[in-house]
């Protein structure tokens, strides 16, 4: 049996939030709903929200799942942490967030609380216009033939949660849990993904070392472009994104946001989270981004 | 809260008679049967008559019983031995619906240059011979088949198989795990070289199993060691389990004219969920099944989920649920079967046992009916929006690999 947490527990047995939400026809007021799964993967969640269209802000949330207890209790949990928050802010939600918010789920249960953050940020690109049908899994090469998985949505929920053996791609998104097939594929993605990593932290901070004092802009400008093309892109690339360096002016970094990116209003979301917290943390702190 | 066990066919309670009868060989008589004093000895003389006792729920003979620890030593030492028997023969035939202690075994001996053929069941569960015809050849070493299907109870036709294999002298081995103490088993009469029984499964302990193999079949250990059981399973005897297996034996035999008990309360159990409950199905054969199992795929819900909120209630069940396995596929039994994917993953599966009564099946016909409506109602697969599904719901595993 499962060890799951009594929030889990109380989650599945009290369940909040279940059901639809009929749209009320209010002017002001949106109803969406975002769906991830199927039938044959053995889970499935269509999460309702309710939209406050001028504030951005999520006014109710309400889920319907097929699933296993883990499923239906993160569903639930989601509808909770979700109601109140703007867009922008859901959007941020990981499903490590998730996770946390019951306690913890047993290893082999995350990608249940990954199915819950799928589900919001269909509900939300959905309601923003944003063409998902081919985010993820149509780009890039299917290395789970079993439940559909690209490498790309491979490479960014390893690089997303630090994830370094095969065993945790599939507990996380089911990837190498039907034949097992792919398994030795995905442990090459791992290697190439640490790989990079590690190639992109030891030029930068050979970088830094060799300046010892600070940085020129021509060294500003190479360390961005590499984290930039090494770091960021291939996440934004995964949600049909991108982007490129415009200009840097002393420490404000100008860029160019293309694709899903150019047109979704959560970008200041990935200007802050993925793009300049990345930069600082690999660059210097003191840097700024600016969507130009 | 009182504990409604219906999954007798993951394990079983130990019979008191069981209990009171090994209990002596964990305490005051803990010698070595092998040993040449008599205080040794007697505890040998103990287990013959525990050896007598399997021997004669299985129509056999006395010195055809090998005493083991589990169902699984017994098909992994089966196999082994069948093929080291007719070393030249590299083909093995088994059935896609097997338990992992064959399926796992074959596996591996395919990467060991060993052609296995598994062979195919249809939407009842059932074989069909003219493939098991079509298969064997003078190169098959060994034809292994369950005598039931864990998972469904589905009984397969064994002497039926059994001759087939006869004919191009292959060896016969049958894992009856579900089986003893259940149907009536001769191997006096039988194609069967080689037989795998379990003692947890008919209310002895965890830890002791039996293996059964035909006089004059060429055996080879899997073990090598000491001498005991003829040479055919070294290390020293458990005779506390060979004792609870001789009495779980003797019990069995003597049940089995009852069994018809259990299948009563089996059918009105599943009569009963249903005529309350919509949109649900038996899976597998309705009549070439074991009395005691009942599998039924409660469609646009998720078996782990209906067995938490049965738990609550002190109901045990399984399922063949992707959830509840660990392995993200669910039951290779149901799907083997060619089962909608609805049904796969909400099948539940109530495996009975000589302790189940009337009150217990009442007590399950009460809170099912209410179980599958709260999960409908959570579900986003409710009538009205099955067009989501459609071309999903009909997908068989093989489509999606």
């Amino acid at each position: 049996m499962w060890d799951y947490t009594d929030k889990v527990l109380d989650l599945f047995y009290n369940p909040k939030n279940q059901g639809a939400i009929d749209d009320p026809n209010e002017a002001g007021v949106a109803v969406v709903f975002g769906e991830v799964g199927s039938i044959a993967c053995g889970d499935a969640l269509r999460l309702h929200l309710k939209i406050n269209i001028e504030q951005d802000t999520i006014l109710d949330s309400r889920f319907q799942t097929f699933g296993c207890t883990s499923a239906i209790a993160s569903s639930s949990a989601l509808t909770e942490m979700i109601k109140g928050l703007t867009l922008d802010q859901a959007l941020n939600l990981s499903n490590k967030d998730i996770a946390e918010y019951l306690g913890g789920l047993p290893e082999a249960k995350m990608h249940c609380s990954v199915m819950g953050q799928e589900a919001l940020e269909a509900a939300i690109y959905k309601y923003r216009g944003i063409e998902i049908e081919h985010h993820d899994e149509d780009e890039g090469a299917l290395v789970c033939t079993c439940f559909g998985i690209s490498d790309n949505k491979i490479r960014r929920v390893i690089i997303e949660n630090d994830l370094s053996t095969a065993e945790q791609v599939t507990n996380y998104i089911k990837a190498g849990g039907g034949c097992g097939s792919c398994l030795a594929n995905i442990e090459d993605i791992i290697a190439a993904v640490q790989a990079e990593t590690a190639t992109t932290s030891a030029r930068v901070a050979a970088e830094l070392e060799r300046a010892n004092q600070p940085l020129t802009t021509i060294q500003k400008i190479n360390l961005i472009q590499q984290v930039l093309t090494e770091e960021v892109r291939p996440v934004l690339m995964a949600d049909g994104g991108d982007v490129e360096l415009y200009d840097l002016e002393g420490d404000i970094v100008k860029v160019v946001l293309k694709g899903a990116c150019g047109s979704c209003s959560s970008s200041t979301a990935t200007l802050k989270v993925a793009i300049e917290a990345r930069l600082q943390e690999r660059v210097l702190p003191s840097l700024t981004v600016q969507a130009v | 809260m009182t504990v409604i066990y219906l999954d007798n066919n993951a394990t079983t309670k130990v019979d008191s008679a069981v209990l009171e009868a090994m209990l002596p060989y964990l305490t005051e008589y803990y010698g070595n049967p092998s040993s040449m004093h008599s205080f040794g000895g007697q505890v040998g003389k103990a287990v013959k008559q525990a050896r007598e006792h399997v021997a004669a729920l299985l129509g056999a003979e006395e010195s055809e019983i090998v005493f083991n620890s589990c169902g699984t030593e017994g098909n992994n030492t089966a196999i082994r031995a069948a093929l080291a028997a007719q070393p030249d023969r590299r083909h093995i035939i088994t059935t896609q619906v097997e338990h992992p202690a064959i399926l796992n075994v074959c596996k591996q001996l395919e990467k060991q240059g060993y052609t296995v053929t598994y062979l195919s069941v249809n939407r009842q569960g059932q074989l069909d011979l003219m493939e098991l015809e079509a298969a064997i050849t003078g190169n098959t070493a060994l034809v292994s088949t369950m005598y039931a299907n864990n998972e469904t109870g589905v009984i397969f036709p064994i002497e039926q198989i059994g001759a087939i294999a006869k004919e191009y002298g292959a060896a016969f081995h049958v894992d009856a795990v579900q089986v003893a103490g259940k149907l009536n088993l001769n191997m006096k009469t039988s194609t069967i070289d080689l037989l795998t029984i379990s003692g947890h499964k008919l209310h002895a302990p965890k830890g002791i199993g039996v293996l059964y193999v035909r006089r004059g079949f060429r055996f080879r250990p899997l073990l090598l060691g000491g001498h005991q059981e003829r040479g055919r399973r070294a290390g020293t005897e458990n005779v506390p389990g060979m004792i609870a297996m001789g009495k779980a034996a003797e019990i069995a035999n003597f049940e089995l004219k009852y069994m018809q008990r259990e299948t009563r309360l089996r059918d009105r159990l599943e009569r009963g969920l249903l005529a309350a409950i919509s949109d649900c199905e038996v899976n597998g054969h309705l009549t070439e099944r074991l009395p005691n199992t009942s599998n039924i795929g409660f469609k646009y819900i998720e078996g782990e989920a209906i067995l938490l909120l049965l738990n609550q209630y002190g109901i045990c069940a399984s399922s063949g649920s992707a959830c509840t396995s660990g392995s993200l596929e669910p039951s290779h039994v149901l799907r083997a079967m060619g089962l909608p994917y609805t049904t796969l993953h909400g099948s539940i599966r109530f495996s009975l046992s000589r302790y189940t009564t009337d009150a217990e099946v009442d007590r399950v016909l009460e809170v099912m009916p209410g179980i599958v409506k709260r999960l409908r109602e959570i579900s986003p697969f409710n009538n009205d929006q099955a067009e989501w599904l459609q071309d999903r719901e009909t997908a068989t595993v093989g489509a999606k690999a």
